[in-house]
């Protein structure tokens, strides 16, 4: 770009940077904020509700021992992974598999089958039913509700459709000449020259089925051993139903004192995981965006 | 075609039959295997989102689950005269077009203002590291969101303690009616500004630097050539992702309001979609739920609609 800048450029570059970076700090100062409190002694954090920018009080993992000492929450996160595990597994083999068919382009219905996909993004049955289908099918208050219903995700399906219709066709020809049936032209042409698209894609499932709650709310509403973290976060945060924790204690009188430290520990425990990742496939955002935005 | 158009004599009318019946034995016989993968895909939309549109007419039936789908009395457009009537409707019908205005106003543009901003920083680390940080909350939940967000809205919380610096009330600004939607858009801008600007960032990266270049030969300055260079460049991007945005217009993040609004805060907070959910799943009234959220998807269904043809006549860019 230009190598002079007039006296307003300059002006407006030392105010566009300290703008950006009072952003970062509002971008990180919530998250920061529920770490140091999460690390706080509960009775000093008990008085205080400002922002946290170090502990408040002596630091502790009191709170986290606490946590993981519950076996509903314990439970709640093992039904979580199963619940990721599941459900990306499962829509990734129904993504793969649609946006296999969807790529050939020789395929004398692949218009229509595009269609029928497409217009549920822009028309619904709705939420009830909804509801009343999964219920019809037998789902609710089964494991299956958070696996199946609702995961499957059609912008993903033609961010990987318009991926694989990139694959050059004679690669494609070649497998076919040399006798490859279509499993295996997936399978060994396909799949390993996609690990970018595909890495995306797993990323966006896992994400949002980590952070899923709503289905959970209305399909699980009997089985409070199935409800996967986000759900019982739910109660514990907002404080919706007297939460399990209360419940299971032994001693009422520390779960009153920790009840503000353990809203910290288990938003920690639940956002962990995907601080851990988050630097690891924050990549992936601009190619997974950018090939969604591919019109196909 | 064109000889169809002149003379569609039956006999080549009967041709293109026996044409196309060829073409779709041979894609059988060719692409079985295909279609037996898309059978999954195909089971899945039609049992999780045609049946449920199928569904959706109990909207115009007294349901109850001992009658039946097929046995509940047919009661026409009854449930839908009830709800244009009802008190709620003008309420619920202002508050949803009210938030859905505000998230076009606020939550659209400033997404396209941080990839300029970003786009002005001239030192390449330093503008990877805003943006990395910028995702940061798309890996939050929305109920960690809202739990954080109730924790600096209490009385002595951050952003309360902000307001009544400002000479706000103070207060539990969650349970007000008039910080809602303030509070609704800005914790949404919050948690999807840094996502929303990377499709802005990749086409600004796409624009040609020759433009620059020729801008700045003819004497334009920085301000001059975004006016002139960027937005142009930025333009296409805009309206596609703008016409997706009103398809949006009824369909709010009505998940995220469930978690924030208590009978307190409906005034402001009450939209379609809760509305729905309150009286469908907490309620149990089926029939009169469907309705209401058939009115919403039919008008979602209407505007998108019309946005994209009048975008396809005005800028020649649409989404079908």
């Amino acid at each position: 770009m230009g190598n002079r800048r007039t006296a307003g450029e300059k002006v407006f570059g030392v105010f566009n940077t300290i703008f950006l970076i009072l952003l970062s700090l509002v971008f990180i100062l919530p998250v920061w904020h529920v770490l140091m409190a999460s690390i706080s002694d509960p009775d000093i954090l008990q008085a205080n509700s400002g922002l946290a920018l170090v502990p408040w009080g002596k630091a502790t993992l009191g709170g986290y021992k606490f946590v993981l000492s519950n076996p509903n929450i314990i439970h709640s996160y093992v039904n979580t992974f199963i619940y990721v595990a599941g459900a990306t597994v499962f829509s990734m083999v129904i993504t793969i598999l649609a946006a296999y068919g969807l790529s050939r382009k020789d395929l004398y219905f692949r218009k229509p089958i595009l269609f029928l996909l497409t217009f549920t993004m822009i028309f619904s049955g709705g939420l009830i039913p909804t509801y009343m289908i999964v219920k019809g099918v037998g789902l609710i208050d089964t494991m299956w509700a958070m696996i199946i219903p609702g995961t499957v995700s059609v912008y993903n399906i033609i961010v990987m459709r318009t991926s694989f219709s990139t694959i050059p066709d004679g690669l494609i020809e070649a497998a076919k000449i040399d006798g490859a049936g279509h499993i295996r032209i997936l399978l060994q042409v396909v799949l390993p020259v996609s690990k970018a698209v595909l890495a995306v894609i797993v990323m966006f499932y896992v994400i949002r089925n980590w952070n899923a709650w709503f289905n959970a709310s209305i399909y699980l509403q009997k089985r409070r051993d199935l409800f996967p973290l986000q759900l019982s976060l739910r109660e514990i945060i907002l404080q919706t139903s007297n939460n399990s924790l209360v419940v299971e204690s032994s001693d009422p009188g520390a779960i009153d004192r920790f009840r503000p430290l353990v809203k910290y520990t288990t938003i920690m425990i639940s956002i962990i995981p995907m601080l851990i990742v988050y630097p690891f496939v924050q990549k992936y955002f601009v190619s997974g965006v950018m090939i969604g935005s591919i019109k196909g | 075609m064109a000889n169809a158009a002149i003379a569609p004599s039956r006999a080549l009318k009967e041709q293109e039959k026996k044409l196309k019946r060829h073409l779709i034995k041979r894609d059988f016989r060719q692409n079985w295997p295909v279609y037996l993968m898309l059978v999954p895909v195909i089971a899945y939309f039609i049992i999780f989102h045609y049946l449920p549109m199928g569904g959706l007419a109990i909207a115009f039936e007294d349901f109850s689950f001992r009658q039946g789908f097929w046995g509940s009395p047919f009661v026409g457009f009854k449930h839908f005269e009830n709800f244009f009537s009802s008190i709620y409707f003008g309420r619920l019908l202002s508050n949803t077009l009210i938030l859905s205005a505000y998230g076009f106003l606020i939550s659209f543009p400033l997404p396209i203002v941080l990839a300029l901003l970003l786009n002005e920083v001239r030192q390449p680390r330093f503008k990877k590291t805003v943006q990395t940080i910028s995702y940061l909350p798309y890996f939050i939940s929305v109920v960690v969101v809202v739990g954080i967000l109730q924790d600096f809205t209490k009385s002595n919380g951050l952003l309360t303690q902000l307001v009544v610096a400002l000479g706000g009330e103070g207060g539990n600004l969650l349970g007000k009616p008039e910080y809602f939607r303030a509070l609704f858009i800005g914790s949404n801008v919050w948690a999807h500004i840094g996502y929303s600007s990377i499709i802005y960032i990749s086409a600004l990266s796409g624009i040609d630097q020759e433009l620059y270049e020729a801008a700045r030969i003819d004497g334009a300055g920085r301000w001059k050539q975004t006016l002139h260079v960027t937005l142009p460049g930025l333009a296409p991007t805009i309206i596609i992702l703008f016409i997706m945005r009103l398809g949006e217009v009824m369909t709010l993040d009505y998940e995220k309001i469930l978690l924030m609004y208590g009978p307190g805060t409906y005034s402001t907070a009450d939209i379609i979609q809760t509305y729905v959910y309150r009286v469908g799943l907490v309620n149990g009234d089926y029939s009169y739920a469907s309705a209401v959220g058939l009115f919403n998807s039919v008008i979602n269904f209407i505007v998108i609609f019309v946005a994209n043809k009048i975008s396809s006549k005005v800028s020649e860019t649409s989404l079908w």
